[in-house]
């Protein structure tokens, strides 16, 4: 992964103290392997020259790493305050139907990963679905089902084969 | 498909945003007089920015409300320094600052540079909320716009001063909006808050003295820098100076974000440029500036938008974000749902928000199923008493202060949840997915054994 090596150094080259770059680190090295592996922290922690354990310390204190392997999508409701009083809840409960788990939660087949999130910053726009960290906003019930075809149609098809 | 969002059009007195739809580009940003603002800035020093600031009067937008060019005169002189802007913009209601991304990103840019200038920093960070992605790509971009144009990473307009400006992404955590949790963050440390003293203007961002502000806060030193700081001063109030934007939500004809005078009041954003409630329903209460805030009641929309008068009306301004709540909803939901948040949010460095938190949610759970009584709603103040001002920051008071009001204002609800053993609330009523009125029968006594 010398791709993923130069992006960091690329990123510590921006703060006075490399320790700065372990937020932007951590995100390139979900990227490259999906999920913050043991493998992705070892990267990390290389890269930046700091223990694995400081980087899992890190790591663990935010929403967006994720410590255990996802789906191929990740689709986020917000179910926060504005975006529960139009409906958030409807929509979350639709998603767990047509998914089959409950959130959070990752669909039998390992296509699509469920959350329930809180507020994104789209509160006068909701309900407010973050699917692959894109926002869609003024998500309905009925768009749940074109949703979840679309996202099992651009499975990468290598995968599981 | 669902639709992206819907900008709500500029009000009468728009001076932040005054035009519909975006300006990215920086080539129409400039045809409409931007980075003008700068150009006189370089012709100033770092004191008489400083004090135009004062002279504005402008306070911080990020929820405090304090007075910015009096937060700009505290930081310590000479060495290295920096200038930290913080768009983690995560207090539930709130959406403005990602508005104003969105819409003028050159805005911000050009505010930063003005600010970078006053205090001479050694770089700016703009710390970004890790959810924000396309908008951490607008800023991206517009930087990339104002150094080609000269204005980032060389010489400033003929001066030996050389500005940078970086963005950096959060990674979805509310506490690092708070000023120290966010230095942690950057600080490449666990995103938890710190004790004051050392404040960030001795020892901030990389240990080193540190300007820390809101989006929406810098991008109004162009503003006020065209105008000048005594005609800002003149809208608005005399303690709450100038326009901010509101962010509007729940349920409310029009929901967006609306650019106000502080002298307005609750009525003209809710009626007048929201349009009041959909055909049908009607007031119950309302957020006046975030989910940490008390709420406020329909006799109460008369209150200014000013952050006195909201604190004379016993709540606070906060972001801004104002959420009208309708007569179908149970507040008991209501204050179930804003307590969960301040739960999942505590940090935990501390035991009266870490357990505080966590104890609220609970009880309100049981409250929320039937299963509460009136002698656990008093419990519920008694634990908001003991949380609030008990805490190193003020997310346990975020949990505390909107609960207790949700109970004042409508005790009768909770105690008839207790009463008849389940929520009260139609099928139909808001948040009954994920607390379903029918589940809620009364339970079977559980028979001792
Ligand atoms: C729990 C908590 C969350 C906060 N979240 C934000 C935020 O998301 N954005 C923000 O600008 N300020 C937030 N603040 C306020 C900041 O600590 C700080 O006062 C503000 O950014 C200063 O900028 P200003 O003076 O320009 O308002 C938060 C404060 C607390 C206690
Ligand atoms: S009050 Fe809560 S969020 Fe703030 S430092 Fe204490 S535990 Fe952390
Ligand atoms: S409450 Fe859903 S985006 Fe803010």
């Amino acid at each position: 992964m010398a791709d993923l090596y130069d992006q960091i150094q690329a990123e510590i080259a921006k703060y006075p103290d490399r320790r700065g770059a372990i937020l932007p680190a951590l995100r390139h090295a979900q990227e490259h392997y999906g999920w913050l592996s043991p493998e992705a922290i070892e990267a990390v922690a290389e890269a930046l020259d700091l223990s694995p354990a400081r980087c899992v310390a890190v790591a663990s204190f935010y929403d967006m790493f994720f410590l255990q392997p996802v789906g191929e999508h990740v689709v986020e409701v917000c179910t926060n305050l504005s975006c529960a009083l139009v409906g958030s809840d409807q929509v979350l409960r639709r998603f767990e139907d047509e998914l089959g788990v409950r959130a959070p939660g990752t669909s039998e087949d390992g296509c699509i990963t469920l959350r329930r999130v809180e507020c994104l910053g789209g509160c006068g726009w909701g309900p407010v679905v973050s699917v692959d960290e894109e926002y869609q906003e003024h998500f309905k019930p009925e768009d749940v089902g074109p949703l979840c075809e679309r996202l099992r149609a651009s499975r990468p098809t290598e995968s599981h084969a | 498909m669902p639709e992206g969002p819907t900008f709500a059009p500029p009000t009468d007195q728009s001076i932040l945003l005054p035009f519909a739809g975006t300006r990215r580009e920086i080539a129409e940003y400039e045809a409409h007089g931007g980075y003008q603002s700068l150009r006189k800035a370089v012709g100033m020093t770092g004191e008489q920015l400083v004090e135009e600031m004062i002279a504005s009067n402008l306070r911080g937008r990020g929820g405090a409300g304090f007075p910015a060019g009096r937060k700009a005169s505290f930081l310590a002189p000479g060495g290295e320094r920096y200038l930290v802007i913080n768009a983690d913009e995560s207090e539930p209601g709130t959406f403005k600052d990602r508005e104003i991304i969105l819409r003028n990103p050159h805005m911000l840019i050009e505010g930063i540079l003005i600010y970078l200038w006053m205090i001479r920093g050694t770089a700016a960070y703009i710390y970004i909320r890790g959810e924000y992605h396309k908008e951490a790509a607008i800023l991206e971009g517009a930087i990339a716009q104002a150094r080609e144009q000269g204005y980032v990473g060389s010489p400033l307009l003929g001066t030996d001063y050389v500005p940078e400006v970086y963005v950096h992404r959060g990674a979805g955590a509310y506490i690092c909006g708070e000023e120290t949790a966010l230095l942690s963050s950057l600080n490449g440390d666990r995103g938890q808050p710190t004790a004051k003293p050392p404040f960030p203007a001795v020892s901030g961002a990389f240990k080193k003295p540190t300007l820390l502000n809101n989006v929406e806060t810098v991008a109004t030193v162009p503003v006020i820098l065209g105008m000048g700081g005594a005609a800002y001063a003149g809208i608005g109030t005399e303690q709450s100076t100038g326009t901010k934007m509101f962010s509007l939500s729940g349920h409310v004809r029009h929901p967006g974000n609306y650019e106000m005078p502080l002298s307005a009041t609750y009525r003209d954003l809710i009626e007048g440029q929201g349009g009041g409630l959909p055909e049908g329903r009607t007031l119950k209460a309302f957020v006046p500036g975030g989910s940490s805030m008390p709420i406020l009641m329909p006799n109460q929309l008369d209150t200014g938008l000013s952050f006195e008068a909201v604190v004379a009306a016993g709540s606070m301004a906060g972001s801004g974000a104002v959420i009208v709540v309708d007569d179908r909803t149970c507040m008991v939901r209501f204050a179930l749902r804003t307590a969960e948040f301040y739960m999942h949010e505590s940090c935990g460095k501390c035991t009266p928000c870490r357990e505080g938190t966590r104890w609220i949610t609970e009880l309100l759970r049981k409250q929320e199923a039937g299963l509460g009584s009136s002698e656990e709603i008093d419990l519920l103040l008694d634990i908001c008493d003991r949380v609030e001002g008990n805490c190193l920051c003020v997310l346990g008071d975020a949990c505390a202060m909107p609960v207790r009001s949700h109970i004042r204002n409508f005790r009768e609800e909770f105690e008839e949840h207790a009463r008849l053993g389940r929520c009260p609330c139609p099928d139909d009523a808001p948040m009954s997915e994920l607390y379903p009125p029918l589940l809620r029968a009364p339970l079977p006594m559980v028979a001792a054994t």
